[in-house]
């Protein structure tokens, strides 16, 4: 067989062959034909009017609503902001008015969780602590945003050098721990001298914005040589204005996940840094804060320690599922075959 | 096994009454369960292959040719599954035979040579490895492995087959990787092949060459042959038999010529008329029809192939139903776009940040009369895109002159620039790339509107009604968004975006090579009416010589980036004058069968 080798005409060309003129079997070939009533013929290629219009939003929003993941997660998330934005409504006590003559005390009524070491309502204090700690989550996630998603598109979309020094930039701080630079940045004396929420979100945006602008630049990339983005140009729409119009809104998915995703981690981060009595000042609420205080009696009153550690998980679990959730709901090659 | 074949087939081909067919498929249905219920994908289907025989299906996409295909060889995907009828393979029913018995008669009995070059090798092995692969499954690799995959491989027309095993997929050009698959799919020679779009992705001379190839292979082994195709040209080309499925039926089938020549149902009529490689003739717009039909009464006497060599004297004649005409607007027959001497240059990144130049356009001249279609052919790698850019004044040229309406468009800037944009248009190849899917149809033909500021909200909705109109989709589609139209409806947008501006040039990009056949006519029929409704200059780039027919008055041929042969439309297909547009015009598949 191998002495019937064919020349790669790829490579050289053969001279030109005659017309085909097809194959005619020497077998005898029935000819059917289908009944048209089976199979009968519609319009070439008509616009289905009957379902409703369905953006991709609203088709994410379609599959999300059916899954178990996306309504616990949710109705979690929409608990604890309503928690922090009220918590009156759900602590009477005074999380502040503290008598040591209740000091380590256990559960009773109007006190369900027992009292600190100082004599606080746990309850309370857990209640009123959510607000600090889910500020510094919230905040932070939108300077990341901000920061990050900027360069992170600017870089992508442009290119060149550009993007070489901003993504370099980027890899620096990456190379940091979130944790790690942040501990050290708050050690600094003029961060120390003036914690607050704000010095720990600017803080936690300066070592949590590389995640993003990686991101944006890469869901950038993909989308700034579609089609539809050389189209608009061609329409006359300026390099800058097709970036806001058509590249970002098409990159924001993978965004939003990852979004989602690190405001979790930044509740933890301040809790850590908290805790490690760097993050927020003593005289703010928060589950760090109050999980740095209960340490020491970890052994003979656990309880007080477990119901802010338990609060954090809760609310880190919810936003890290929520993540989930609208990843496969967002990223159409994640879905199950 | 395939001795055995060629006594039946090749040797005795008298001896046929009592032959039992390789692979008979009775009564086929396959249902995929989706989110949104069971889908019953094919219906009813049958069809029977005898030994050593081509069989294609041809249809559209979504028709279930694939799939019926996929469940002969048990790969259905895994929502899949046969919920009826019977698959024979050489006298045994294999529509659910277990997975061991799948696996015993994959690669020895029945082969696949998939659809897509660039993905189904696998870029992190070598081709000998895999071709090793497929013969050790079978038993087949003995001890001098790497004597038996130069074998293959040189069967397939790999030239250096020694070497060729060594080298990775990335090395290889498309036309090479189809050949390695095609190695793959016959290396332990099969009685029944399934070739399933085989050549969909190659150009057409590159596609002649594998298929001729295949050809010859699967005589010589005493193969049968499941040729999957979509064009009909081919099909009847390549097969003694048609099997035409729609919407998951085998709607007609019988010997290939019979069908083509006399085809009865009337979705395969509908087939035969809107393959473009079959026909012969440029469209006609309704009315040059009708123009031409008094004509022809009138002067008693036939209009040669009812075509009209320059289309402008026919057309001068017709009022201009262009309203918004502006008064200073030249009469057709002008040079409204004229390419001169264009070259780009583009710097390859070499080794060691060394940069090679690469010439993707060189020379080019090309002259564009107003209210004609110019059509730049090309294989992939011809410039013909890159005229295209540059054209569109996207891409700066490295020499040369692009004049539109006698102005310079390279040098172009600001408000200049601007109102160019208005009066060139593009159309892109990819129905799905070419809008945003996060606009609605409304935004989306709004957009050119809006950006040139054009009326106000009320105007501008009108606007987008008439728009939608011209292109035959219903108002309603305008809240919809771009994932829920098909691939030809979303072209049609893209029409309308163009058309959005009025402009005077419409630069079409491949615009009609994704779309299936009769979507594909129609789109073309579209272009063709707008075109005599509002004056529009095309300059279509195709690679598409059989499209160039139906739709362009000029040829401009494309080889490596220079201009091998330009003239009228007619003069190119009657009179080639260059071996390589006389190479692609018989590389057009079933050109030569209905006339």
């Amino acid at each position: 067989m191998s002495e019937n080798l064919t020349p790669d005409k790829d490579l050289s060309p053969a001279a030109t062959p005659p017309a085909r003129q097809g194959k005619v079997s020497s077998r005898v070939i029935e000819h059917y034909v289908a009944p048209l009533e089976e199979t009968p013929l519609s319009a070439v290629d008509s616009v289905d009017v009957t379902a409703a219009p369905l953006s991709l939003w609203a088709e994410a929003w379609r599959n999300l609503r059916k899954q178990p993941l996306f309504i616990i997660s949710t109705l979690l998330i929409l608990l604890v902001l309503v928690v922090a934005i009220f918590p009156q409504l759900f602590a009477n006590v005074d999380p502040t008015s503290c008598d040591l003559g209740n000091s380590a005390e256990g559960a009773r009524s109007g006190h369900p969780l027992g009292f600190t070491l100082q004599g606080c309502d746990v309850y309370s204090r857990v209640i009123y602590g959510t607000r600090a700690s889910l500020m510094v989550g919230l905040f932070t996630t939108i300077g990341v945003l901000i920061i990050g998603g900027v360069m992170g598109a600017l870089a992508g979309y442009y290119g060149g050098w550009i993007d070489v020094i901003l993504a370099r930039l980027g890899d620096v701080f990456f190379a940091l721990p979130l944790i790690l630079g942040s501990i050290v940045m708050m050690q600094l004396p003029a961060f120390r001298e003036n914690r607050s929420v704000w010095t720990v979100v600017l803080v936690l945006v300066i070592f949590g914005w590389p995640q993003i602008a990686r991101i944006t630049r890469g869901a950038v990339i993909e989308n700034r040589n579609a089609d539809f983005v050389t189209a608009s140009k061609a329409l006359g729409l300026s390099r800058f204005k097709a970036l806001v119009r058509h590249v970002v809104p098409n990159s924001l998915a993978p965004i939003i996940v990852v979004a989602s995703i690190s405001l979790g981690t930044f509740i933890v981060a301040e809790a850590t840094l908290s805790f490690l009595g760097i993050g927020l000042p003593f005289s703010v609420m928060s589950w760090g804060n109050d999980i740095a205080s209960a340490q020491p009696q970890v052994r003979n009153n656990p309880a007080v320690l477990l119901w802010p550690a338990v609060a954090l998980s809760i609310t880190v679990l919810s936003f890290i599922m929520l993540g989930d959730a609208l990843r496969d709901a967002l990223d159409p090659k994640a879905r199950k075959r | 096994m395939s001795n055995y074949e060629k006594d039946m087939s090749v040797n005795n081909p008298a001896k046929k009454t009592d032959e039992t067919p390789l692979l008979e498929i009775r009564d086929l249905a396959i249902t995929f369960e989706t989110a949104n219920g069971p889908v019953n994908a094919v219906r009813s289907a049958h069809l029977t292959i005898m030994p050593g025989e081509t069989v294609a299906i041809v249809g559209e996409s979504g028709s279930g040719k694939s799939t019926t295909a996929l469940a002969a060889i048990g790969l259905l995907p895994s929502n899949g599954r046969v919920s009826g009828g019977q698959i024979f393979f050489d006298g045994e029913d294999i529509a659910h035979a277990g997975e061991k018995r799948m696996v015993e008669l994959r690669g020895n009995s029945i082969g696949m040579v998939p659809q897509d070059p660039m993905s189904n090798l696998n870029p992190v092995w070598k081709i000998g490895f895999q071709v090793k692969e497929t013969l050790k499954a079978n038993g087949l690799a003995g001890s001098n492995h790497k004597e038996r995959v130069a074998e293959v491989l040189t069967n397939a027309g790999l030239p250096d087959a020694a070497l060729r095993a060594k080298q990775y997929p990335h090395e290889f050009s498309g036309g090479m990787r189809q050949r390695a698959l095609i190695a793959i799919g016959l290396a332990c020679s099969p009685r029944l092949l399934i070739a399933d779009e085989p050549t969909s992705a190659l150009d057409v001379t590159v596609q002649r060459q594998i298929l001729d190839h295949l050809d010859t292979m699967t005589t010589e082994l005493g193969t049968a042959v499941l040729l999957i195709t979509h064009d009909l040209g081919l099909a009847a080309e390549r097969a003694e038999k048609l099997v035409v499925m729609y919407k998951g039926q085998v709607v007609e089938s019988g010997a290939a010529l019979e069908i083509l020549r006399n085809p009865q149902h009337p979705y395969t009529q509908r087939l035969i008329n809107a393959a473009p490689s079959l026909s012969s003739r440029r469209l006609q717009s309704q009315k040059v029809k009708d123009a031409l039909a008094g004509a022809v009464a009138e002067l008693d006497e036939p209009v040669e192939a009812g075509y009209t060599p320059s289309p402008v004297p026919a057309k001068s004649g017709l009022p201009s139903l262009r309203k918004d005409a502006e008064p200073g607007r030249a009469q057709a027959g002008d040079t409204i776009l004229e390419i001169k001497n264009l070259t780009k240059v583009f710097k390859l990144r070499g080794a060691l940040g060394k940069t090679t130049d690469f010439k993707a356009v060189d020379d080019v001249n090309i002259t564009v009369p107003r209210g004609t279609t110019m059509a730049i052919v090309g294989e992939s790698g011809s410039g013909k895109s890159t005229v295209a850019q540059m054209t569109l004044s996207l891409l700066a040229p490295t020499e040369g002159s692009i004049l539109f309406d006698g102005v310079e468009v390279n040098t172009l800037k600001g408000k200049a620039l601007f109102d160019f944009r208005r009066r060139v248009q593009p159309i892109f190849q990819d129905p799905y790339g070419s809008l945003d899917p996060m606009f609605n149809i409304y935004r989306t033909i709004e957009e050119p509107l809006k950006i040139h500021k054009i009326g106000n909200a009320k105007s501008r909705e009108k606007k987008v009604r008439e728009l939608l109109d011209q292109v035959s989709m219903p108002a309603a589609t305008m809240s919809r968004f771009p994932n829920e139209l098909s691939g030809g409806q979303r072209q049609r947008i893209a029409v309308a975006r163009a058309l959005a501006l009025n402009p005077d040039v419409i630069i079409c990009d491949e615009a009609v090579s994704a779309l299936d056949v009769l979507v594909q006519a129609q789109v073309l029929n579209l272009l063709n009416e707008l075109q005599e409704e509002l004056g529009l200059t095309y300059l279509f780039i195709t690679h598409d010589l059989a499209v160039v027919r139906q739709i362009a008055d000029h040829v401009t041929v494309m080889q490596s980036g220079r201009v091998v042969e330009a003239s009228s439309t007619d003069e190119v297909f009657n009179n080639p004058q260059q071996r390589y547009t006389q190479d692609l015009l018989s590389a057009i598949p079933g050109a030569t069968l209905l006339v």
